[in-house]
């Protein structure tokens, strides 16, 4: 009976709202007076409050926010400064507040095939296409960020679901120019991993298509109950980098508590290091290029005492790692990002085994493999054509067992975004996307899981 | 209201962006080293990074103008500050190209070596597409700059008495503090208000860092500026003496300069007096 509700021929309900949305959309795109529409979404960084600050057009620091820029890259890396006399907040109007709000109501279509249907009340066990569509908001990002003085800077977002349920997404204070050199700049609190290709700046928005695959994958078969990582997450700990005075060549050392963000210390006291370099340069008339690698690696859990009279969590750790290297390549308003990863967890993590229990037969540290393509084209700073394609292969199953491509991962994602205005004191994007994911063998009876993702959005920062 | 002039503006840009510059840049080129620029790529470029202060015809109009206290350049006027040709020239493509590069410390124009060297070429190339003068006169001949005679402190002492004699303090102050008698009066081209440099707690000038680029300001002078060029007055070597000496007045900036001038009765003495010790107030600046 389930299945009958979530039949095919909801579709045609899907595809007139689907319409009226999109129609809805393109008048609002073709009057100009778009801007007093009520829109936006995200869970990034784009601060208009650095805009007012310093005057310049969000296009300075973002390609398209809140994909980074070259010099907006050189910005965030000098500690929020543009190097000159305007930089420490003494400089600043007594009634500036660095302060900046983003969130992005939108439309948007989930759907998945082979979804697990099965009936609570019957029992009857079944497998079916499950599609969800209607009106939602994005959570919500309260940027707070700048100078406490010359070469010392803050990042502080308090960030709500779309419920209203606050968390910290970044909480840092970063010391610039330690003894009077780029090369030395240390960092501490909770803030967003150093590496080229961020998370925090991806330029999709939907369920399936505003993360990397690649940073959130873990192998089928772990408990993710106590083994939850995504090296597209914020992290905990202190970071020391540094850069050349024309931030082409780049590095980052990171010390992190074992946490993925999380507050409380609720893995334990595990520590993990994230390392990256990166070195740009010029290519004729082209642009800048940039090539990158990265390493992460860290310890896990694999068991706690919950449930207990003294709560113990984090313990039997093991390790883990992600390794990889990336690009950023422009041919003028082309541009590529390109992303190698490897990944490894320890068996048992891969296997779910408490440490105090031996492996199971056939257990291995599963290996897999990921990849990256994103093109972007820039006709202008308000108008950008994005596109992913993410493919992830497990090289080596954490059981004998288990299927060699049980979990791999294709990931595809097209859509564009479109600026209005550009203006150096809010920002507002209509965002259209389209996402698709499908992993093999991970649905209850086995078979491939699809899911997709259509996303209508009205993004906006102020 | 303003929201709509704003995307009016907008469209307005889009539309520019749409033409092809080439009847400009046909007018117009620009060569820095081996670097030739190019006028429609530098135009991309100034609609995403610079007509936020510059405005949309580089008049030094843009949106944020209002808000800040030393107004953009006016491209349009083509009147540039840091120059190595005479007072009064249009500056050379190697001149555009290092504002760009090393921006203003004093002001909010930052420094874009985030751009590549052909992106700051083609900006200038483009830049010089928004005035008429361009098409109608040559930059200056830079002014040379002869080299650096040995520092001494004889040499510190003319500059010393150099800098009173040009009545230098009645701007820039007796300890270069940038609190002259006349420094409340001044003015730029725009009828702005403008501070003099304030030599005690800056360690970088408007058009540059190094001694040569010191030589320069005061040679050539900071068209726009009540700063005028003291090229015909006083000789390079005297020259050399006054940059020497003005070092000395960055009295928390380490140079050979100061440090010479340290080692002497006199210039401990003064010095000693020019610094100042407090508490710390955030804006880096040393006292």
């Amino acid at each position: 009976m389930l299945q009958e509700v979530l039949k095919l021929k909801k579709h045609r309900v899907a595809a007139v709202a689907f319409i009226a949305v999109y129609g809805w959309l393109f008048l609002s795109i073709a009057v100009p007076s778009a801007s007093a529409l009520p829109i936006p979404k995200g869970n990034v960084h784009a601060i208009p409050a650095f805009a007012r600050k310093y005057g310049m057009p969000c296009s300075s620091c973002h390609e398209a926010w809140p994909k980074l820029s070259p010099f907006g890259q050189q910005f965030k890396d000098s500690g929020y400064q543009m190097g000159n006399e305007k930089d420490a907040p003494i400089y600043q109007n007594p009634s500036y507040w660095p302060v900046s709000f983003r969130i992005t109501p939108h439309w948007h279509r989930e759907g998945v095939d082979h979804a697990d249907i099965t009936n609570a009340v019957t029992g009857d066990t079944a497998e079916g296409q499950l599609t969800t569509h209607g009106f939602d908001l994005s959570g919500l990002d309260i940027l707070t960020a700048g100078t406490l003085a010359k070469n010392i800077s803050f990042l502080l977002v308090p960030s709500a679901d779309n419920a209203g349920a606050f968390h910290f997404e970044s909480a840092n204070v970063r010391f610039s120019n330690l003894l009077g050199s780029s090369w030395l700049n240390i960092k501490a609190g909770k803030f967003e991993l150093d590496n080229i290709i961020s998370e925090k700046r991806i330029l999709g928005l939907s369920n399936n298509g505003g993360l990397y695959q690649m940073y959130h994958f873990q192998p089928v078969g772990e408990n993710t109950n106590l083994f939850t990582f995504g090296l597209g997450d914020n992290q905990l700990g202190a970071e020391l980098s540094g850069h050349s005075k024309n931030d082409h060549t780049r590095f980052s050392a990171a010390l992190l508590s074992s946490n993925d963000g999380n507050v409380s210390l609720s893995n334990g006291r595990g520590y993990d290091t994230f390392l990256t370099f990166s070195q740009a340069f010029e290519a004729g008339s082209l642009g800048l290029q940039r090539v990158g690698a990265f390493a992460y690696i860290g310890r896990a859990p694999t068991f706690d005492t919950a449930g207990g009279s003294t709560v113990a969590n984090g313990l039997g750790q093991k390790s883990f790692y992600r390794v990889g290297f990336n690009g950023l390549w422009y041919i003028k308003k082309f541009d590529v990002m390109t992303q190698y990863l490897h990944g490894l967890d320890n068996a048992f993590l891969g296997t779910a085994t408490p440490s105090y229990n031996p492996l199971p037969a056939g257990a291995h540290s599963p290996t897999w493999n990921a990849g990256l393509i994103e093109p972007h084209y820039n006709l202008n700073p308000q108008f950008i054509l994005i596109g992913r394609y993410e493919l992830i292969r497990m090289s080596r199953q954490a059981l004998d067992a288990n299927p060699g491509n049980l979990g791999d991962i294709d990931a595809g994602t097209v859509g564009f975004r479109y600026y209005p205005f550009i203006s150096s004191r809010a920002g507002f994007a209509f965002h259209n996307e389209f996402s698709v994911v499908r992993q093999q063998g991970v649905s209850t009876s086995g078979r491939d899981l699809t899911s997709s993702s259509v996303f209508l959005g009205l993004d906006f920062i102020f | 209201m303003h929201t709509r002039k704003s995307i009016l503006w907008m469209f307005l840009a889009s539309a520019l962006l749409a033409l092809p510059s080439s009847a400009m840049a046909q007018k117009v080129e620009g060569h820095v080293g081996k670097l030739s620029g190019q006028a429609d790529a530098g135009k991309q470029l100034y609609f995403r990074y610079c007509w936020g202060c510059h405005g949309f015809r580089g008049d030094g109009n843009g949106e944020n103008a209002p808000y800040l206290n030393i107004l953009p350049r006016n491209f349009v006027s083509a009147t540039f500050k840091c120059r190595s040709t005479p007072t009064g020239t249009l500056p050379t493509d190697e001149d555009v190209f290092n504002a760009i590069t090393r921006g203003f410390y004093t002001t909010y124009m930052p420094s874009w070596t985030a751009l590549t060297h052909q992106q700051r070429a083609d900006l200038v190339v483009f830049i010089k597409t928004l005035s008429p003068r361009w098409a109608k006169e040559k930059a200056g001949e830079p002014v040379k700059v002869p080299a650096e005679p040995a520092l001494t402190t004889d040499g510190i002492k003319r500059g010393k008495e150099l800098f009173a004699k040009l009545e230098c303090w009645k701007c820039h102050g007796q300890e270069g503090r940038g609190d002259g008698p006349s420094a409340a009066t001044l003015t730029d081209s725009n009828d702005q208000p403008i501070r003099p440099y304030n030599f005690a707690a800056g360690t970088r000038f408007k058009c540059g860092e190094t001694n040569q680029d010191l030589y320069k300001i005061f040679m050539t002078g900071l068209d726009g500026t009540p700063m005028p060029s003291y090229g015909e007055q006083i000789k390079p070597e005297e020259a050399w003496d006054l940059v020497h000496y003005l070092r000395t007045l960055q009295v928390t900036h380490n140079s050979a300069e100061l440090a010479l001038w340290q080692g002497t009765k006199e210039g401990a003495e003064i010095v000693k007096a020019a610094k100042i010790t407090g508490t710390p107030t955030g804006s880096g600046i040393k006292q």
